[in-house]
Order: structure tokens, then C-alpha cells, then sequence
């Protein structure tokens, strides 16, 4: 077939304009993060003259791998400030972006298998209701009622013996939210520019000055650093470090099925949680392997072990095959809370250690960092994520709310 | 999945291993004379090396010994293994680059830290190459 055959392109969304010589800031990473920190400096700061840099293609990284799942029924104060923040955000997203990404609030359910499980459950939904977030102690028979497809008999190793349940939760498609925010960027006149590698800092005393790149050097005036797994890597180039480990996170879809599974189901307990895609396949996830690994994929046992424990809950998924399964990087931190805000090199910013649960902070991640880049001062949802909580011991110990933290 | 050369059970599968994060990272000689910013670091900070790295495993469910293992953090290829206690061995195996994605660069920047305490050059007694029992790529 020849070109003149094909249909017309679709119109892009956005232009790979080259690099220019110099920009007021420039973000490293060009993934959910870096992507909504470039809009929010340029809608809600005015600066326009900035750079998304991405070194492979664009959101090709843990944005275009992840679950999806959006919730913010998180434990502490802090991080229910800022995950109901995104979670507001995600809510009038589509309609500022004009563009439907698809963000279904079909609820979110954290199952409860044991004595313990139930105690901190009904502390969290406590907890939750006092920080104005949605959330709801249901008992078996009413888990049963909201999905049908779950096993909550007696006779399996950990049956379920309630769960909590936030019904504004739910999912929204990955690639299109990267998409929709990169747009809007490109017409506010960011520039993005993706095959683009950042290899090093050009530093004028403490401050940064530059950034080296596979494509020449780049002046500029600040830094913001939305690199996820290779977080370390980029705080080793430009002189500090971070506490960050960074692990293989994987994930797996079946074949497509008829909508079998409404709302979205996470067990930390027996490790798996499952939703169901709009296409209808059924997606998968659990915890981190636990090795430290930049290479993006896991070992296999992993996969082996959620699914084991999605077809003890879901005995219809017995009859599912798996599709494929890939793995991400994800940086993750020891209070599975992120790390946002100033670091030791003058106007260099980093936005990281989101690990395993992210994409539902997007939103937020980027209107707050972008505040941090645009006056050098925390916003006041991100203050308490800053480095310096390691120091002081201040930590945002999410793992018994977020063992399975996505 | 990993196959992992136990010292004293020899190759095993991943699964009967605990993993115990950087190797070499000696308890602070005078404790009571940390500032805050150094606990942070002997508490919170670890290496995150992009290439060979050295770390800890635990036979959980075989022998229950620690041991130590080089193991490039991108390809997942254990280099070496050997025992508590003994310098990390030297090695000239560069990171190969991370399949998927355009950077041809290698990582200058994040191989080489050798870790307190040791010195790179010496190659203590008793190290398995592990070339010679895992298998190519050593995850499935
Ligand atoms: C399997 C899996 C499931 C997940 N499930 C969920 C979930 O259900 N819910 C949830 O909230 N979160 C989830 N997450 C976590 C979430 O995906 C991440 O926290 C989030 O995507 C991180 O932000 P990001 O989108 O900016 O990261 P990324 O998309 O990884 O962006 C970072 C970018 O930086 C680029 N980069 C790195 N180094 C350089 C350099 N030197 N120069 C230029 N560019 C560079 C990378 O190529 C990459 O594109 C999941 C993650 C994985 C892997
Ligand atoms: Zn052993």
C-alpha cells in the first residue's frame, strides 16, 4: 500500500520542536509528573519559556505502565491533603483539559482478611471521614452485593471479612491523561522534547546553571527533577542523594472480557488487586519484587503469586488467560510517602519518590511542585514531603495504611 | 526469576531468598557523636546504584546464612558471591545499557561507589563467578 492511500494523519498533539539554547526552567522527565508540572507553571505561573526533557518517548515510562487506580483514602493528614487535592483535581481535569481521558469513579475497595486488617480498616475509614475524604466500612454481605464476582465464603485461607470502600475512586486511562496535559502544554507554548537524555549539570558554585544533554547544553534558570526511577541517578549527577531505592514493579492484563467486575478491588493482605479495564481486560498488580533493579521487568514468581490470590477471590478468573505483563521502575522511599521540594543544589528542585502509587497524584504533584519551582518555596500540601523530613524524623509512615500502595 | 548461588547450598531458586539491601554498610564507630543529618544517613540513605551493585541476601528457607553478592541492577547478572565479611571483589563488567530506551550512555556517574569500609581492589577467598551456574540473563 502506498502513503497516498492511508488516511489522512490525525492532527498532532503536540510539536518536537529542537532544543533552544536557553530556557527560564526546565524539567527533567517527561512522564505524568514532569508533564503536569510544565502546565501548571505555565497556566497557573506564566512561565512559558520551559522545557519538558525526556529521554525516550513521551510518558514511556511507569506512566504509560501503572494501574491507574485513582483513591486517596490514605491514613495520615498530609497525604489525605494532597491525594484528596488530586483526587478534586481529577474530578474537573477532563473538562479544563478538554479532553475525556476516560476517568471512571467506579469506587475502590480495600479488603480486610484478618483481626488486624479490620481494626486499622475502620481506624482508616475514621480517619478519612475527619479529613472530609469519602469513605465507608462495608461488611461482607455488602462487599458481595457491591461485587458479585468476589469469593467472601469461609472456606479459603484468608476470607474476607469486610472491606473499606471509597466510591469517588476509581480509574482513568494512563496514556491519555500524558496525552491531554501535553497538549495543553504545547499550547501554552512549552516546549516538549522527547529522545532528549539529561547527562549532567552545569553548576555555577552550588547553583545550578545548566543541564548537558544528548542533544548539546541547555541553560537555564531552574531545575525541576520528575524522573521517577532514575531519581538517584540524576540527584548523583548533579552532587546529592537521596533516600530512594528503586525496584521492578510489575504488572499484568488477561484478554478482554465482558464487564464482569465493577468497581476496583485491592487486598494487601493476600497481595493482588484487579480492576477492569474499559476494553474489558482484567488488570492486575501487586507489590514491588524485591530486589533493586533498573531493568524493567521482575521475576516471575511475583506474577505467579497474584494470580493465585486473584483466583482464590475471583474463582471465575480461573478461566482467564494472561495477555502480557511488563514492569516499571519505581523509586520508592522507607515511609512510602513521596519526596517533593528544595534540594542542596540552589534552583534545583525534585519531585519523587512516588514509588509504587503515583499516577493518582499526578495532578497535585504538579500544581504543587509547580508553585515550588515558580516562588523556590514549598506549597503548603507538599511542605511536609520535603527532604528534610528524614532529618527531623517528621516521617508520613504510609505502610499500614498502603502496603500495597497504588 | 533469579537463580542464586547460596555459598553453601549452591544455585537455588530466587524464592528461597530474603533480599537485604546494600552490603557494606558498616554501624557508625561513635554513635553518640552523630549530628542528625548523619543518623539520617546511616538510617534512611542507601546507595541506588544504576549498574553493579553490592547487596545482601539471606537463605531464608535453606541454610538461614548472609551472604554478599555483586548483581548489575539492569541486566539483573550476578557477578559474584561471597561471604560476610570480605571485601567487595573487583570487577570490570560494565552496565550493560537498559534494554528499551535510546541512552547508549554508560552510567559514569553511578558505578564506582565503592562502599565504606572496603577497598575494591583486593579479591577475597572463597568467591563464586556465578558465569558458571546462572544461566544467561539469570531472570525468566
Ligand atoms: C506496574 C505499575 C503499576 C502502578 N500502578 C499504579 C496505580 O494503580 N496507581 C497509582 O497511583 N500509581 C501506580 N503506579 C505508580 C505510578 O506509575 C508512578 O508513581 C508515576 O507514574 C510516576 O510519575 P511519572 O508518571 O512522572 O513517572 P514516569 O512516567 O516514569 O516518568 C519519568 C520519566 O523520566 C524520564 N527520565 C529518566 N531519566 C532521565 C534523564 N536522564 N533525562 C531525561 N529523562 C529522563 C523517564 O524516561 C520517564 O519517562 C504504578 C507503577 C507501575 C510501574
Ligand atoms: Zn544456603
Amino acid at each position: 500500500m502506498s502513503t497516498h492511500q492511508l488516511p489522512e494523519h490525525p492532527e498532532f498533539l503536540w510539536h518536537n520542536p529542537e532544543p533552544k539554547s536557553s530556557y527560564d526552567a526546565v524539567i527533567v522527565g517527561g512522564g505524568g509528573h514532569g508533564l503536569a508540572t510544565a502546565y501548571f507553571l505555565a497556566k497557573n505561573h506564566g512561565m512559558t519559556n520551559i522545557a519538558v526533557l525526556e529521554k525516550g518517548w513521551l510518558a514511556g515510562g511507569n506512566m504509560a505502565r501503572n494501574t491507574t487506580i485513582i483513591r486517596s483514602n490514605y491514613l495520615w493528614d498530609e497525604s489525605a491533603a494532597i491525594y484528596e487535592h488530586a483526587l478534586k483535581l481529577w474530578e474537573i481535569l477532563p473538562e479544563e483539559l478538554e479532553y475525556d481521558f476516560l476517568f471512571s469513579q467506579r469506587g475502590v475497595m480495600n479488603l480486610a482478611h484478618t483481626l488486624g486488617d479490620v481494626r486499622e480498616s475502620i481506624r482508616r475509614v475514621g480517619a478519612n471521614k475527619l479529613n472530609g475524604v469519602d469513605a465507608e466500612w462495608l461488611e461482607p454481605d455488602q462487599v458481595k452485593e457491591l461485587c458479585p464476582i468476589l469469593n467472601i465464603s469461609d472456606n479459603i485461607r484468608y476470607p474476607v471479612m469486610g472491606a473499606t470502600y471509597q466510591p469517588r475512586a476509581g480509574i482513568a486511562k494512563h496514556d491519555h491523561v500524558a496525552w491531554a496535559f501535553a497538549r495543553k502544554c504545547d499550547e501554552l507554548g512549552v516546549d516538549i522534547i522527547q529522545n532528549c537524555e539529561v547527562t549532567g549539570f552545569l553548576k555555577d558554585g552550588n547553583r545550578v546553571v545548566g543541564v548537558k544533554t544528548n542533544r548539546g547544553t541547555i541553560n537555564t534558570e531552574k531545575v525541576g527533577l520528575c524522573a521517577a526511577g532514575h531519581s538517584s541517578v540524576l540527584a548523583e549527577m548533579a552532587g546529592f542523594r537521596l533516600p530512594i531505592q528503586s525496584h521492578p514493579l510489575q504488572a499484568l492484563v488477561s484478554e478482554l472480557h465482558e464487564p464482569v467486575h465493577p468497581t476496583v478491588v485491592m487486598s494487601n493482605h493476600v497481595h493482588v488487586y484487579v480492576s477492569q479495564a474499559h476494553k474489558g481486560e482484567l488488570v492486575m498488580g501487586a507489590g514491588v519484587d524485591s530486589y533493586n533493579g533498573y531493568g524493567q521487568r521482575g521475576s516471575f514468581h511475583v506474577i505467579e503469586h497474584q494470580m493465585a490470590a486473584a483466583v482464590e477471590l475471583f474463582p471465575i478468573f480461573a478461566r482467564a488467560h494472561v495477555l502480557r505483563t511488563w514492569g516499571g521502575i519505581v523509586d520508592t522511599t522507607l515511609d512510602a510517602s513521596p519526596i517533593m521540594g528544595t534540594t542542596p543544589v540552589d534552583n534545583m528542585f525534585v519531585n519523587c519518590g512516588w514509588g509504587t502509587g503515583g499516577f493518582k497524584g499526578t495532578p497535585a504533584a504538579g500544581l504543587t511542585f509547580a508553585h515550588t519551582i515558580a516562588t523556590g518555596a514549598p506549597h503548603k500540601l507538599n511542605k511536609p514531603f520535603a527532604l528534610e523530613r528524614f532529618e527531623t524524623g517528621a516521617l508520613i509512615d504510609e505502610h499500614g495504611a498502603a502496603a500495597v500502595a497504588h | 526469576m533469579l537463580l542464586i548461588s547460596c555459598p553453601n547450598c549452591g544455585s537455588r531458586d530466587e524464592t528461597e531468598f530474603h533480599y537485604g539491601g546494600q552490603a557494606h554498610v558498616p554501624y557508625p564507630e561513635n554513635p553518640n557523636e552523630l549530628n542528625d543529618r548523619e543518623w539520617a544517613e546511616y538510617l534512611f540513605y542507601r546507595d541506588n546504584t544504576k549498574g553493579t551493585f553490592a547487596e545482601r541476601w539471606l537463605h531464608s528457607t535453606g541454610c538461614r546464612q548472609w551472604f554478599n553478592m555483586l548483581r548489575d541492577t539492569v541486566t539483573y547478572d550476578i557477578q559474584a558471591v561471597y561471604p560476610m565479611g570480605a571485601p567487595r571483589p573487583s570487577t570490570a563488567v560494565p552496565a550493560a545499557p537498559e534494554s528499551g530506551t535510546a541512552s547508549l550512555a554508560a552510567d559514569s556517574t553511578t558505578t564506582g561507589t565503592t562502599a565504606p569500609s572496603t577497598s575494591a581492589t583486593s579479591t577475597a577467598p572463597g568467591i563464586t563467578k556465578s558465569g558458571t551456574t546462572a544461566p544467561e540473563g539469570a531472570t525468566k
